[in-house]
């Protein structure tokens, strides 16, 4: 019954418009000159056009300044004409609404600075106050919470004692009070409970309007501005060391990525690889490869582009890696030096040969739509991109932890590593043992410049800024021991995070290293130390 | 990876002397670059680095020296002689730097050198510079606090690039708030110093004004831009003033996108990243941040439609962006062959006595001239980032931007000028009238 009066209210504007459109034509004088401005590409004139499309009642108002967000909205400079290029891609005529078949040659999109950026979201935000749709209520609101501009006072009135949605209702309050905290002549008790809605809101934005608010405020509402201010201080910073938490499980895991790797091939079979890096960097120009392929053959299949990169950057980097053992690692054995000058020698030259191929710039890895944006869980904001590393991580330890446990060649590989001769005695061909350890140490490491292409740059020197880190983890976690680089690396992480905004980037950094270097003065052989006669090998 | 650095030594070797160049590989590169002493043509050295970190932005700028040189060929080349390049490759190493600057000077006889990006590769062949006395042009946008004799500053001083866009936002934005964040190293810090100086003198209070230095190649972004969020929610306006180098923008860049901190909320207005740069990055979430540049590849004049053709058909790929040090060099270029065409010669003195005047056509519709200070004239556009990758200009200076070697804004360096027409000095104090103030 309720949803059905509010129903018939939210028909009531555009009933009332279709009325006043057809008896005052002066209103649909205004809707014209307006879109007409647009035509003259002059900031100014963008500006008037979206304030008064922003009060119109006009259906096409809504589509056209979402267009000219959107970077849609495209003005014939000769025919003085505008046009909206639809999402779906049609065109239509800007002020009749009528369909065109295709765009003059020399329309261009109506440009965008920032300020009129936000007289578009303002617009936006008043325009769709009437949405059928909740989630854009609750939008249009936020939008009115961060400008509180007096005018919006009657619209949100109107709109919250018809609202039923719960978020909706909770938002348009919340606006209100925005408004009211800020409208001169609002009375104290208004102020106030003002105050009390938005310290129960409680985030950055909530402490970004009290704190805003300066001019003569009477005792009482300075007072309570000041109360809800140190409240709502004190709940973020709690949640502040939250999101250090997590930052630093977000850091470890990348981390973690990077170094599992290197755990096999210099943890578990004792080569210190100097190209290890470039694996990941393989794994990373893999990726940008296949979403090459992808956007060009099967542009549909592009948020599956990371599902295929990880096999390929596996099989390829894996490939690379068995290709190295056999052609200069193998000879190398038990001469650290020589695999330290050798493994260097060949970081550079793969660094080179990928330059030469693809150029020395950065090159474009997209992030597929589940992996964009973020999402709150309290005050904190938790962006996609990292949970997914995270959770990525963990799948890749878990399944090369089974993968040693529970397989024929990981019983090998353990057994190669352990005690070579006697392993060797009970016909295992330790060479060709090696080769594959190698290749997949090298395989995994591919993997993981798969994740990294999303959050840093793909070029050349990908590598180079990770092999530190990951011999860090590696050492810090004890040399030969999975679990070992596990601890290790979102400990490094976690105490970096926590670090970092006591100390700053550059000194946090330098203070984990001299933790590290004093660890293991006192526990040479890392965290989780390998015990037995493994360690006299 | 040694075919990339000139075509005369790709030579194959032999294994044993292939492991010896990769392990000493700084050492490796020096004894290779042949030189042919002939007399109808004038050398030009390239020192740019084509490998290492730097190699990302300095591969374009060889690049753009060889393609001048190439159309200056075109038209019969300088002085009746045909040009020819130089080009060696410091591989991103500071001291090899000099080494190579020597090499360039004393063996292959190069008339002029473009070079250096960093400026602690500019420090670094400083002196060899001045001991044989020849002429480099340098093409980038630095921090100022310098001229020198043999020395053309062609990219921009920080009154024309960073103070200009403090300018913006305070005027159009109207920011109130600040956020420096930079790179650990000269360039930042010496640019925050003058920025942090002159934000005061605008009474700018110590507490909105958040100075943030990172490693190079940081890619762990997410604390400093919640930081970035936490400080812009205090209730005034808040900017960010980047000065973060190269590499580290990507992921920067990424976080803020992902964090949704928006240009209409939080501008990051940027002094190192163009057009190259973001042709890593899906630009969507960026709309709206700003650069500070001289040049932009999106501005239309007809000399520089003509300009990317000619480029995009010279490195025969129709996507190749431009970008603002191109511009630097190409202007330095042209200034150098009209100072060789004036001075009928191209010995150093004479090329050196007849730079200052020199004025050329930039790409974006003025004239730039070369100041007795050894920089040059330029416009400041800002520019927002656009969806598909460039900029689109909001605004620009009136008119020319002369650059000051000195900064106005630094207690230092306020009464220093650089003057090398009347003065024959590089830091000349005005209020002691005598040459040799501090800085230099």
């Amino acid at each position: 019954m309720l949803s059905k009066v509010s129903r018939y209210f939210r028909a009531l504007p555009f009933a009332l418009f279709l009325i006043v459109a057809t008896i005052l034509p002066a209103m649909a004088g205004a809707f014209e000159d307006a879109v007409a401005k647009f035509a003259n590409d002059e900031f100014s004139d963008t500006e008037e056009a979206v304030d008064t499309l922003a009060t119109s009642s006009n259906p096409l108002a809504y589509t056209i300044v979402s267009a000219l967000q959107d970077d849609r909205l495209m003005a014939d400079p000769d025919t003085k004409k505008i046009y909206v290029k639809q999402p779906d891609g049609k065109i239509i005529d800007a002020l009749t609404g009528a369909p065109v078949d295709s765009l003059p040659d020399s329309a261009a999109s109506v440009r965008l600075n920032n300020k009129l950026r936000r007289h578009v979201e303002a617009a936006l935000g008043s325009l769709t106050l009437q949405s059928p749709d909740p989630a854009k209520r609750v939008q249009a609101a936020q939008s009115v919470f961060k400008t509180h501009d007096d005018a919006m006072l009657p619209a949100i009135d109107s709109a919250l004692a018809k609202e039923t949605n719960k978020d909706a209702r909770l938002a348009f309050s919340e606006a209100r009070a925005a408004i009211l905290l800020f409208k001169e002549d609002a009375t104290d008790a208004e102020k106030l409970e003002a105050i009390g809605i938005i310290r129960s809101r409680g985030d950055q934005e909530a402490l970004a309007l009290l704190t805003g608010l300066t001019g003569e405020q009477p005792p009482l509402v300075a007072r309570a501005a000041a109360a809800a201010t140190t409240a709502i201080q004190n709940r973020l910073a709690i949640w502040s060391a939250v999101q250090n938490a997590w930052y630093g499980l977000s850091l470890g895991s990348v981390l973690l990525l990077a170094a599992i790797g290197l755990a096999i091939t210099f943890g578990v079979m004792g080569v210190i690889n100097m190209a290890h890096g470039e694996m990941v960097m393989i794994g990373a120009y893999v990726t940008f490869v296949v979403q090459q392929t992808i956007r060009t053959s099967f542009p549909g299949l592009f948020d599956y582009s990371l599902l295929i990169a990880v096999p390929l950057a596996f099989l390829v980097a894996g490939a690379i890696g068995v290709l190295i053992e056999r052609t200069i690692i193998r000879f190398l054995y038990g001469r650290p030096l020589e695999t330290l000058l050798a493994t260097w020698g060949l970081s550079l030259v793969l660094q080179q040969a990928v330059r030469t191929m693809f150029g020395p710039t950065n090159q474009e890895v997209g992030n597929p739509s589940w992996m964009s944006g973020s999402f709150d869980l309290g005050q904190i904001s938790i962006t996609y991109n990292r949970l997914w590393i995270l959770c990525f991580t963990l799948a890749v330890f878990a399944i090369l932890l089974a993968m040693l446990r529970y397989t024929a060649l990981g019983l090998e590989m353990r057994a190669v590593t352990q005690n070579r001769r006697m392993a060797a005695s009970m016909g295992i061909a330790t060479s060709r043992v090696d080769a594959l350890t190698f290749g997949l140490g090298s395989g995994i490491a591919g993997i993981a410049g798969v994740a990294l292409s999303q959050i840093d740059n793909v070029s050349p020197n990908l590598g180079q800024s990770y092999i530190i880190d990951s011999f860090m983890v590696v050492v810090f976690g004890g040399v030969g021991n999975l679990w070992g680089t596990l601890v290790g690396a979102f400990t490094l992480g976690i105490a970096n995070k926590f670090l970092e905004p006591v100390a700053g980037a550059v000194l946090g950094k330098i203070a984990i290293l001299v933790l590290i270097i004093l660890f293991i003065q006192k526990r040479p052989r890392g965290l989780f130390a390998l015990k037995g006669r493994a360690v006299e090998a | 990876m040694l075919t990339k650095l000139t075509h005369d030594i790709a030579t194959p070797l032999s294994r044993r002397r292939w492991l010896a160049a990769t392990a000493g590989l700084v050492l490796g590169l020096a004894g290779f670059t042949t030189a042919k002493a002939a007399d109808d043509t004038i050398k030009v050295g390239v020192l740019h680095s084509l490998s290492g970190t730097m190699a990302i932005s300095e591969t374009t700028l060889k690049d753009t020296v060889l393609f001048m040189i190439d159309e200056q060929n075109k038209k019969g080349g300088v002085l009746g002689k045909k040009l020819e390049a130089v080009v060696v490759d410091p591989a991103s190493n500071w001291p090899l730097f000099a080494e190579k600057a020597r090499e360039l000077i004393t063996k292959d006889k190069v008339a002029v050198v473009f070079g250096c990006w960093t400026s602690v590769s500019r420090k670094s062949v400083l002196p060899v510079f001045k001991e044989l006395n020849s002429i480099l042009f340098y093409p980038v946008q630095y921090e100022g606090e310098e001229s020198e004799r043999n020395v053309f500053y062609t990219g921009a001083a920080p009154n024309q690039q960073a103070i200009p866009a403090v300018d913006y936002l305070m005027k159009e934005e109207k920011v109130k708030r600040w956020v420096l964040a930079g790179t650990d190293y000269v360039y930042p810090r010496t640019t925050n110093k003058i920025l942090e100086a002159y934000l005061k003198s605008k009474g700018v209070k110590q507490e909105d004004i958040m100075i943030n230095y990172t490693p190079f190649g940081h890619s762990d972004w997410q604390t400093i831009v919640a930081d970035i969020k936490k400080f812009g929610s205090a209730g005034k306006k808040t900017a960010v003033v980047s000065t973060i180098n190269g590499d580290a923008n990507v992921p920067f860049y990424k976080e803020l996108g992902n964090q949704g901190i928006k240009a209409t909320d939080i501008p990051v207005v940027a002094f190192s990243v163009g057009e190259e740069e973001l042709a890593g990055i899906d630009t969507k979430p960026l709309l709206g941040h700003l650069a500070a540049w001289n040049y932009f590849e999106s501005i239309k004049t007809p000399a520089n439609e003509k300009f990317i053709k000619e480029w995009q058909a010279y490195t025969k790929n129709p996507k190749r962006t431009t970008n603002d040090p191109m511009e630097a060099t190409y202007i330095g270029f042209n200034m150098w062959v009209k100072a060789v065409e004036k001075a009928k010669s191209t010995d150093a003195d004479k090329v050196i006595d007849a730079l200052p005047g020199t004025k050329t056509p930039n790409l974006t519709g003025g004239v730039s001239e070369l100041l007795p200070n050894h920089h040059i004239t330029k416009p400041v556009f800002i520019g927002e980032i656009k969806g598909n990758g460039q900029f689109d200009v909001v605004w620009k200076t009136p008119g020319l931007v002369a650059g000051d070697a000195w900064s106005k804004e630094l207690p230092d360096s306020k009464d220093l000028i650089g003057d090398w027409v009347g003065k024959k000095c590089g830091n000349y104090n005005t209020k002691t009238n005598k040459c040799g103030g501090q800085g230099s």
